[in-house]
């Protein structure tokens, strides 16, 4: 094969493909790890949290995620295609009303976004919520 | 980025006794994450606001740490329970340890 121009850039982009399978699951196994430090372990149990962020994020830079969990104490947030899988934690004091809050994230690429919450009784709830991303929000 | 940072928040100005409120805060931050490079390949320096609380008469309503992947202008909606009339604090701890506040009234009926 001749080294043209056009050669170059499907050899390129075939390149960047192959690099992003790759590390997709480094990133995914770092929000493992990430989780398991911030439950020690424990079994997350499903249903009592709410997770709302959109299907589809035309622009990675913001996009809008909520996140809603009655009874709980603190809820963080991940991102697993991000190079840095924690996003925010939000610790809720004696005079929140709802334990719900809602923010505007950074997400690299199409990814899932998992909400963790740490209820009263210290028990932990789990729910994620896949997001394709059109535009990453990581400025690389 | 000490300069140009300017924090808003909506606070309703009153309210019925034990009712519960929305409020809504932004703050104007480029939150650099530490990810991107310059023109010339070098990595800029993380600088982001990491920690945001809010307190009604000295009590906290909520605590939040952000990472890096907080979007510029770290924008935050909530929801508080006012027991009698006072004054919300909303404080922004930044990266080069700046700090910054802004207070709100409410008159609780």
């Amino acid at each position: 094969m001749k080294l043209t121009r056009r050669n170059l850039l499907i050899l390129s982009s075939a390149g960047v493909a192959a690099t992003a399978m790759g590390s997709l699951p480094a990133f995914a196994s770092l929000t493992d790890d990430a989780i398991t430090e911030l439950t020690g372990g424990a079994t997350l149990g499903e249903g009592a949290i709410t997770l709302t962020a959109p299907e589809i994020a035309e622009n990675g830079n913001t996009v809008p995620v909520e996140v809603d969990a009655p009874g709980a104490v603190a809820i963080t947030l991940f991102a697993d295609g991000n190079p840095v899988p924690n996003v925010a934690t939000f610790k809720f004091g004696p005079l929140s009303a709802s334990r719900s809050a809602s923010t505007r994230i950074r997400l690299a690429t199409t990814q899932n976004v998992v909400a963790i919450a740490q209820m009263e009784d210290g028990s932990f709830q789990k729910a994620s919520a896949n997001v394709k991303v059109t535009i990453g929000g990581c400025g690389g | 980025m000490a300069s140009g940072v300017k924090p808003r928040v909506k606070v309703p100005k009153t309210a019925a006794a034990g009712d519960t409120i929305t409020i809504k805060t932004l703050i104007s931050h480029k939150m650099e994450s530490g990810q991107r490079k310059d023109d010339d390949g070098n990595v800029i320096p993380r600088s982001i606001i990491n920690r945001f609380t809010a307190d009604f008469n000295g009590q906290n309503v909520i605590d939040v740490t952000l990472e890096p992947a907080i979007s510029t202008n770290p924008y935050f909606q909530f929801e508080a329970v006012v027991p009698e009339s006072g004054e919300f604090t909303f404080t922004w701890y930044d990266d080069d340890g700046d700090v910054y506040d802004t207070s709100k009234k409410i008159e609780v009926s």
